[in-house]
């Protein structure tokens, strides 16, 4: 399976410098953004409370960031996300191989997850408090059945789309059927796999921080619901460009991954 | 020209016996006949030809003797017995897109192998022996993306001769190639099944390519396919570009276009 080396890609030819301009230029309407933020504030238009001084908000970052808070809160609320997105992966990708291979599973399967797509998983909130309480558990679960559903239609669909000439190939050389699936069938529909999970991730993020304004001792969900309960509208904001911050990057290692797995496509 | 193919019938124990196999698709009773009542026997280490308009059912009878579609009514026995599912002892070269894109050159070549057994050594020598053969040194670790059409289908036949199959299917594989390439691919599959002596079923609707490659022909006709001439290519085995303007040759590959014309035209009618 593993690649020997790696095939030599057209690289881009420009020099570092000339790249991070470019990210730097490509976010500038970031920058604007705050610049309006600020002015907005500035003129009296709209009140501190609602937004807040920015140089507040950095304060309090800070402060945070230096007492241990915002680093213990974040690492509660990932490790929670990270343990419900994980067996929501493995899991759903199992099952959705199986739907696509075995049709009992399928006619079974199927209405099931047509009837729960569309459900918002938040509704599940205080139905996951009642089955297992306040702690951990009921948060994991949470984020596992909203991150479910994504995966397994992710992986029907593209384990479906394989091209059967593939599949035949790899038989005709001597492909067992567990091989096929494997070393055929699951690498073809990663494209459509990772397409799944990009979701799930941007769900587990969604999930962690509304489940933890419900039912939760810490976590950034439940530090941006407290600090908002208390008045600290500088320290609440802090807290919410932390967790933005977090998704943020998750989603473009997450990117990185996926143009690691998929190196194959580009040409 | 019948009677050379019942000459052929004890053959059938080490070549390939097609038994009153019909095939239709769609639902059962309803379906469209794409193959009516085919038999043909075909001798061990012959290259086989079908030959036949497009929608003959050429390509479903090579799909039925790889295994990749369930035998419906009549039956295939090769040397390994009868046919019921996908086998090494029957590998098969598509037209197109079969590579695993996900894998290299190398690592699709070496794929059969790992799956036929051969030790790590030996595996990548065979490798790197048929990616040689097809004319891709060099281009062992790229990826399919990065190949043109030919390439890819040189690859694909690499991978499936690597693995040295006792039968060996073909499914229009020089199709997607440039005039050029396709000649020099069936000169090179002339010679590579000389030497290694497997028997080949090769599917084509160019009746040159057919009457270049075959000992014999089977000329199918427009749907439901049935077979409808069996030739012998009375030409001599080491076969050259000099063939091509061989009178023998020539007269031959006109002989089959009238009987393919003729199926042709029946198919054309029939569809209306």
């Amino acid at each position: 399976m593993a690649a020997t080396a790696p095939a030599p890609m057209p690289s881009a030819g420009s020099p570092r410098l000339y790249h991070l301009a470019g990210t730097l230029l490509r976010y500038a309407p970031v920058a604007v953004l705050f610049i309006v933020w600020d002015l907005l504030g500035r003129t009296g238009l709209i009140s501190r409370q609602m937004l807040p001084d920015l140089a507040d908000i950095f304060s309090a970052f800070t402060t945070m960031l230096l007492s241990g808070d915002l680093l213990y809160n974040s690492a509660r609320s990932i490790s929670r996300a990270a343990t419900g997105l994980g067996l929501a992966v493995v899991i759903g990708i199992g099952a959705g191989l199986l739907m696509a291979s075995f049709r009992p599973v399928r006619l079974i399967v199927n209405p099931i997850v047509q009837l729960f797509y569309p459900m918002p998983k938040s509704a599940l909130i205080p139905v996951v408090m009642i089955w297992l309480g306040l702690g951990d558990s009921s948060k994991i679960l949470l984020i596992f059945l909203g991150c479910l559903l994504p995966v397994v239609v992710g992986t029907y669909n593209g384990a479906k789309g394989v091209n059967p000439f593939l599949l035949w190939s790899a038989a005709s050389l001597g492909a067992s059927r567990a091989q096929v699936m494997r070393e055929v069938v699951l690498p073809a529909a990663m494209p459509d796999i990772l397409n799944g999970c990009r979701t799930a991730l941007a769900f587990s993020f969604i999930l962690m921080v509304s489940s933890e304004f419900v039912i939760a001792t810490d976590g950034v969900g439940y530090m941006i619901s407290s600090l908002g309960d208390g008045g600290l509208y500088p320290a609440m904001f802090a807290a919410i460009f932390f967790v933005a911050a977090i998704g943020f990057a998750a989603d473009r290692l997450y990117a990185a991954l996926v143009r690691r797995l998929l190196r194959w496509r580009e040409a | 020209m019948r009677a050379a193919s019942a000459q052929r019938m004890e053959d059938a124990a080490t070549g390939i016996a097609i038994r009153n196999v019909s095939h239709s698709y769609g639902p059962a009773g309803h379906g469209v006949l794409a193959l009516d009542r085919i038999s043909l026997d075909i001798g061990d280490c012959e290259f086989h030809c079908l030959l036949g308009p497009s929608g003959c059912g050429k390509s479903t009878l090579l799909y039925l003797l790889g295994g990749f579609i369930p035998v419906q009514s009549g039956q295939i026995v090769t040397p390994k017995g009868v046919v019921t599912g996908p086998g090494p002892d029957r590998s098969i070269v598509f037209q197109n897109f079969a590579l695993f894109p996900w894998k290299t050159v190398r690592d699709n070549v070496l794929y059969g192998l790992k799956k036929a057994g051969f030790a790590a050594d030996e595996r990548a020598r065979r490798a790197q022996e048929y990616i040689d053969l097809v004319h891709l040194t060099g281009f062992e670790d790229s990826y399919p993306s990065q190949l043109s059409g030919g390439m890819q289908q040189r690859a694909a036949i690499a991978r499936t001769l690597a693995v040295d199959p006792r039968i060996l299917l073909m499914d229009e594989p020089f199709g997607a190639l440039d005039a050029q390439t396709r000649r020099v691919m069936q000169e090179e599959l002339r010679a590579i099944w000389r030497r290694s002596r497997k028997t080949v079923v090769f599917v084509t609707h160019d009746v040159q390519e057919a009457v270049f490659l075959a000992d014999r022909i089977s000329i199918m006709s427009a749907r439901p396919g049935r077979i409808e001439h069996i030739i012998d290519v009375d030409l001599p085995k080491d076969r050259g570009e000099e063939i091509l303007e061989d009178s023998q040759f020539i007269q031959l590959s006109e002989q089959i276009w009238r009987l393919v014309r003729e199926q042709a035209i029946a198919a054309t009618r029939g569809a209306h």
